[in-house]
């Protein structure tokens, strides 16, 4: 196996694990700060998609789009904290779980109705297209290194924000003790809305920007959705840290494992079982990873103890 | 109206409406009231550690997948006349329902088992997230496996046997199905009274309390989790027996969601409640989507307003009393 290709793998890897840590960073503050589970997430990220893909093909400026995903994201998220989450924090998770779950049918009938059943396509903007030689003679697509350091930086602003502003303050604060911030005078309702607004525009952006490679379509979120599941299980809840790490880990091991687990069986079996067997594998090896970790820390690598 | 009769009235329900069907000449009331009964039953299965036990699953299609794909490769190896497998122990598939209810149950079981030991070491929604991902991952397997059809799925032509009984003919199959899912009930009946039953409850009211006085909470909710694994497993086994075909879309994450909702629909912890639920998601999807192909915009929405202001589902709520779970 040549060495450019297995290259090639771990940035796609990396490249996925980034975008899975925006989803992540988003579900886990979420649930650190409201101890709320939402199921919805996903949707948060189709809405981003379908908001780009609209506003590309309604003024053709990329960019353009992504500030609409990012608006419309957030949008639909405070809108939803406002109406309906605000009722649940108080409530079990079995709640929380079933308003959200009904929420997806919601947001995904909604959007088949208004942009019906096919899928869209967004093109990568003409500045990012192409490709870029590598050291080692590897030709790596520009758009998804661009992602790779967009959501590396985005993860440093998000550190910042949560390690040294009066915003990020509040969130560690909500994190240990939702009730004392509220008696010392913080407007609790205000912070937990603008937490779940804040997550939302992460999964927003993530969608518009995955949906530029992949396809804009119904139902796109659910897939990511529960693999951020997985990196949050894997990283701990409630810790973006973790979450950096559960996602990279989670990206990488992937992608590594649907190059190399049929090359490893076609070393002892016939081809066609070879990638069959490893196929099946691969499918399955970020959920044997997870309860790897759940058997050996089950609070996940960064939490505390379940 | 007492939970008795509340009771009664979904058995007698269930009842006339294939028995309508039949004097209507309508055989697909016959079948809408067996699929009624085999969802039901999956939600019996989930209630036991929902209702009863307070574990919230988020990943039951796992098991009435796994019981789908027994009697879909069963049956598959019994027409097609291949071994099963050749070694170490020939076997061979069957078309005998009795087998291959056996052979379900035990398969959801271990595979309840198995995920159960890992699962249960955590709590909240931790639990919620990793029975989903498990799931998730059987899913993803039956998926990328092509000996059984993959993503296609895997037809098996006539419905499994029988005593030697019509199994084809709509009737015949739904006093089957009712028959079976009676026994199920009258069996949680007895478990959830029994000491068992009391400690389960206990488990989910108050865990401390229960193990300082030597019940070992884990040990209670993994054993109510095997049998609910293996409930929704025969259920799986009897859903594919209806629609004679078994594809990976019996275990995707909305099949788990809408057990769940069939659970909530009708009342947590109640034994007939999932059935009643069972019954008014499957009269929504035909009343809803006769007129409009976007009905699940408004289950959704629907379902939003039950859990915010109706509790108790159909069988707190015509029972006056509200549930106790959640």
């Amino acid at each position: 196996m040549p060495a450019t290709l297995i290259a090639e793998q771990v940035l796609n890897g990396l490249q996925f694990g980034v975008m899975l840590f925006l989803m992540s960073a988003g579900l886990t503050l979420v649930f650190g700060v409201m101890g709320l589970i939402n199921l919805a997430h996903g949707s948060l990220y189709m809405i981003g998609a379908f908001a780009c893909a609209a506003v590309v093909s309604a003024t053709g400026s990329f960019w353009l789009g992504l500030a609409a995903s990012l608006a419309a994201a957030a949008a639909a998220g405070a809108l939803v904290e406002v109406t309906l989450m605000r009722r649940l924090y108080q409530r079990g998770h079995l709640d929380q779980v079933l308003v959200t779950f009904a929420l997806i049918l919601v947001f995904s009938e909604g959007i088949r109705w208004v942009f019906g059943a096919f899928p869209l396509y967004l093109d990568i903007p003409p500045l990012l297209a192409g490709t870029v030689p590598l050291p080692g003679g590897l030709d790596y697509p520009l758009y998804r290194l661009v992602i790779i350091a967009a959501g590396l930086t985005v993860a440093a602003g998000l550190f910042q924000l949560v390690s040294r502003t009066r915003l990020g303050m509040r969130i560690r604060a909500g994190e240990s003790d939702r009730e004392m911030i509220a008696a010392i005078g913080v407007n609790i309702r205000a912070l937990y809305t603008a937490v779940f607004a804040l997550g939302a525009a992460l999964a927003g952006f993530a969608g518009a920007v995955i949906g530029s490679i992949t396809s804009v379509e119904v139902g796109m979120g659910e897939p990511v959705l529960i693999l951020a599941f997985v990196v949050i299980v894997i990283g701990g809840i409630g810790s973006i840290k973790g979450a950096l790490v559960g996602a990279i880990l989670v990206g990488v091991t992937d992608t590594m494992g649907r190059l190399l687990l049929p090359a490893l069986f076609a070393t002892f079996l016939e081809p066609a079982d070879a990638a069959a067997t490893g196929a099946s594998l691969a499918s399955m090896l970020i959920y044997l990873l997870m309860a790897l970790v759940l058997f050996l820390r089950p609070g996940g690598l960064f939490g505390k103890a379940a | 109206m007492t939970p008795r009769l509340a009771s009664t009235a979904v058995v007698l329900l269930l009842l006339a409406v294939p028995l309508a069907g039949t004097i209507l000449n309508e055989p697909w009331l016959i079948t809408l009231a067996t699929r009624v009964a085999i969802l039901g039953l999956a939600g019996v299965g989930l209630n036991l550690v929902l209702g009863y036990g307070g574990m919230v699953s988020l990943g039951h299609a796992a098991y009435f997948g796994i019981g789908g794909y027994v009697a879909g490769i069963l049956a598959h190896h019994a027409l097609e006349g291949h071994p099963l497998m050749a070694w170490p122990v020939a076997l061979g598939g069957t078309d005998s329902m009795i087998v291959i209810w056996l052979v379900a149950i035990v398969c959801g079981a271990l595979l309840a088992l198995l995920i159960g030991s890992l699962s249960l070491r955590t709590t909240g929604v931790y639990f919620i997230m990793i029975t989903l991902a498990f799931a998730q991952m059987i899913y993803y397997f039956t998926i990328s496996w092509p000996a059984y059809g993959g993503e296609d799925g895997l037809p098996i032509y006539v419905r499994n046997s029988l005593f030697g009984l019509d199994t084809m003919d709509p009737m015949t199959f739904f006093m089957i199905v009712f028959v079976v899912l009676v026994i199920v009930i009258f069996l949680v009946s007895r478990v959830v009274q029994s000491n068992f039953g009391l400690a389960l409850n206990a488990v989910r009211q108050n865990e401390a309390r229960v193990r300082s006085v030597g019940i070992g909470g884990f040990r209670i909710r993994l054993v109510a989790f095997v049998m609910s694994g293996a409930i929704t497993a025969l259920a799986g086994a009897l859903f594919v027996d209806l629609n004679r075909f078994v594809s990976p879309s019996m275990l995707s994450w909305h099949t788990s969601g809408e057990i769940m909702i069939f659970v909530i629909l009708g009342g947590v912890a109640r034994l007939w409640g999932p059935i009643a639920g069972a019954a008014l998601y499957v009269f929504l999807e035909q009343v809803l989507g006769s007129m409009t192909e976007h009905w699940q915009f408004w289950v959704g929405l629907l379902l939003i307003v039950v859990v915010l202001h109706a509790r108790g589902g159909i069988m707190g709520f015509t029972s006056g009393r509200h549930s106790h779970g959640g």
